[in-house]
């Protein structure tokens, strides 16, 4: 198997090829395929119907009913289907459709697939790769749009990526499957039409390096999944005001890169958490706690956070946006910070 | 016995006399019953930490299936899993020091008495959440099939497992997919404290199997050489691709659901225990070979000795064995 630690880098000028964001990841995955016979599929109306997101178009054609399984509702049976068949050697790829059905196949995630290496004494691993949509956008309401990823990143033992455009979404998949670990790979459904520059080669990005997505002197903007995006927008806007903006996508929040959040706090010394879930309990608190732990006294004001309220998700589209947070709200978050002395 | 043609010759059950069979499935049986009750001992004198769910009475069922596997063949096993350990070859000395915690343990001690396994033996794991190593054997099945390789998984489970969600999306998945595992429930009457008749209104779980369109059988889970018949059955079944199959095995703990005293709590009378043990396994499997002349008293006495030599010998080296390093505190969270 040939393994690329590097992400190759863009063509200068933006002239790569574009795609969507579900395009590459299901290019990705199909890539993938190709590189190991023991890559399977399986999940609810993967193969014939190629996915509810299309995550999984064409995947049949190619590579037959025996690695695109399509299987009954059973999350449960699904996650331990992928965990005893990566514990004999295999590297399935399992998919949940919607985050918040994690729920009724925790057991399999965080007692079975997350330990088993551990419990077994190291004598066996979990290549195990779990793919599922997350966010709120869609107007899918409370079940259908939650951001958990603070839950499985809590369990010792798994990984937890989160891309935040088609590149990374390519990249962190592909490096997913190859892990030895069980990963889970949190697309986000707002995310999925939206196109950047993918190189067309298989290509992995290392689990574990955060990405500076952009260098500025006056603050640093943490922001997870989606928000990337948002952060960027934000700093845009910052910019025509004479305000710096650094913006940090970590992009696989376990294992979590604090270094490189901690060396910027070094140079800007104020910092802003931004991610799409609740903000009580959220990665958000991990990180303000740990760079205080860290970095406290390059701190010119405390770090802040930015999340969503303690509510589930709203259905009604306008209660819905006010529910995540957005570009606004993280400029605001920004110039606050740069308000204290 | 009736028997299908095996694709590989290094089935044990292949071409086993039924003397020898009675032999192998008594020394199985010897040694799970041995295993567990110098267990129980130390862990009443308190050098074992942790829990002890002992398999004492249900030996049949582990030597009877067991008997029927290669070693190739994947096994999941439940929270009272020594005895499947035992029967599918684990190690004493590698049990044992797990049971103590040492490093030298099968799991290096990060696992205890709950999660035994040795995968070089196709022990998958026992498993602490009851009915989660369901899904898991499934897997494994589905792994065998993948590849073009004829090996199969067994998992077993209690009669307390079938009420939980797992076992029937696993069920259900294996009968959709044509896997070759088997379902083998170990209906001991208990679900922890709550007898059968509370926790279910059904008399037999083999019953739930249908559901599926999988085929069941219902065995003595006191006669091994019963359990074993239709464990041969069932494997060949599954190994010449004809799916999933679930065998229900009527049986009996000995013990409480947790430890070694309290046979006298008011959950089960005096008088329900001297029943079942009155129809000891293996004391029915050794009144039939001397029955026979299968075997003498004196190569059963043997079987026996030579077991409590080796289980001697493995305490001695579990309590020699160091303790895990605490610098190795994260050893084995994660692969690379």
């Amino acid at each position: 198997m040939t393994t690329i630690t590097e992400a190759p880098a863009l063509a200068p000028g933006g002239t790569a090829r574009k795609l969507s964001y579900v395009k590459a990841f299901n290019e990705g995955l199909a890539q993938a395929m190709r590189e190991d016979e023991n890559v399977f599929v399986a999940g609810e109306d993967v193969a014939g119907y190629g996915g509810v997101f299309r995550m999984f178009d064409n995947l049949l054609d190619e590579f037959g009913p025996r690695r695109m399984i399509d299987t009954p509702i059973s999350e449960a049976a699904l996650v331990g289907l992928g965990v005893g068949a990566a514990a004999r050697g295999l590297r399935p790829v399992v998919d949940l459709m919607f985050m918040d059905f994690i729920g009724v196949c925790l057991d399999q995630i965080v007692n079975q697939a997350a330990k088993m290496k551990y419990m077994f004494g190291g004598s066996v691993s979990v290549p195990l790769t779990i793919t599922t949509a997350s966010g709120a956008g869609l107007g899918a309401a409370a079940q259908h749009s939650q951001s958990l990823e603070a839950w499985l990143a809590h369990v010792p033992g798994l990984k937890v990526v989160m891309p935040c455009d088609a590149y990374t979404a390519k990249g962190l998949t592909v490096s997913a499957i190859r892990d030895d670990n069980p990963v889970v790979v949190m697309l986000n459904k707002v995310l999925l039409g939206s196109t950047s520059e993918v190189p067309e080669q298989i290509y992995g990005i290392p689990l574990g390096q955060a990405h500076t997505a952009r260098h500025g002197s006056d603050v640093t903007v943490i922001a997870l999944g989606r928000m990337v995006g948002e952060a960027l927008a934000a700093a845009d806007e910052l910019a025509a005001e004479g305000v710096e903006v650094e913006v940090i996508d970590p992009r696989t929040v376990q294992p979590l890169d604090t270094e490189t959040m901690f060396a910027s706090v070094r140079r800007t010394n104020r910092v802003l958490v931004v991610h799409e879930a609740v903000t009580f309990g959220g990665l958000g608190a991990e990180i303000a706690a740990q760079i205080q732990d860290a970095a406290f006294d390059h701190l010119d004001a405390p770090v802040l956070r930015i999340g969503a309220p303690f509510s589930p998700v709203p259905f009604s589209p306008v209660l819905e946006k006010a529910y995540v947070p957005d570009r606004v709200r993280i400029a605001q978050g920004c110039r606050k910070l740069l308000e204290r002395a | 016995m009736a028997q299908r043609a095996s694709k590989k010759s290094a089935d044990p059950a292949a071409n086993h006399t039924s003397a020898q069979v009675v032999r192998d499935l008594h020394e199985r049986m010897v040694r799970i019953r041995l295993f567990e009750t110098e267990a129980g001992k130390l862990m009443e004198a308190g050098k074992l930490p942790g829990f002890l769910h002992l398999y004492v009475g249900q030996e049949a069922v582990a030597a009877g299936v067991m008997a029927a596997l290669r070693d190739d063949d994947q096994i999941t096993s439940t929270h009272r899993g020594h005895g499947h350990a035992v029967a599918k070859g684990v190690s004493f000395k590698h049990m044992y020091a797990e049971l103590y915690g040492r490093v030298t343990g099968a799991c290096l001690g990060r696992g205890g008495s709950m999660h035994i396994n040795d995968v070089s033996l196709g022990m998958l794991g026992a498993n602490g959440i009851v009915g989660a190593g369901i899904p898991i054997a499934v897997g494994a099945a589905f792994a065998a099939q993948y590849r073009g390789e004829d090996n199969i998984a067994v998992t077993f489970f209690g009669d307390g497992a079938t009420n939980i969600g797992a076992f029937h999306e696993a069920a259900n998945m294996a009968a959709i997919l044509h896997l070759p595992v088997l379902f083998i429930c170990e209906n001991n009457g208990y679900a922890e404290f709550t007898p059968q008749s509370k926790h279910m209104l059904i008399t037999d779980v083999a019953d739930r199997a249908a559901s599926y369109g999988m085929p069941s059988v219902i065995v003595d889970g006191m006669d091994a050489l019963a359990v074993h018949e239709a464990g041969v059955e069932a494997v060949a079944r599954a190994r010449a691709g004809e799916g999933p199959m679930f065998i229900e095995a009527k049986t009996y703990r000995y013990y409480d659901h947790q430890g070694v005293k309290g046979l006298r709590h008011p959950y089960r009378s005096d008088e329900e225990v001297a029943e079942w043990k009155a129809r000891d396994a293996i004391d029915l499997l050794e009144a039939r070979a001397l029955a026979d002349g299968t075997a003498t008293r004196a190569e059963l006495d043997d079987t026996w000795q030579r077991t409590r030599d080796e289980i001697a010998e493995a305490i001695a080296y579990a309590e020699a064995g160091p303790l895990p390093d605490t610098a190795d505190l994260l050893l084995n969270v994660y692969s690379g």
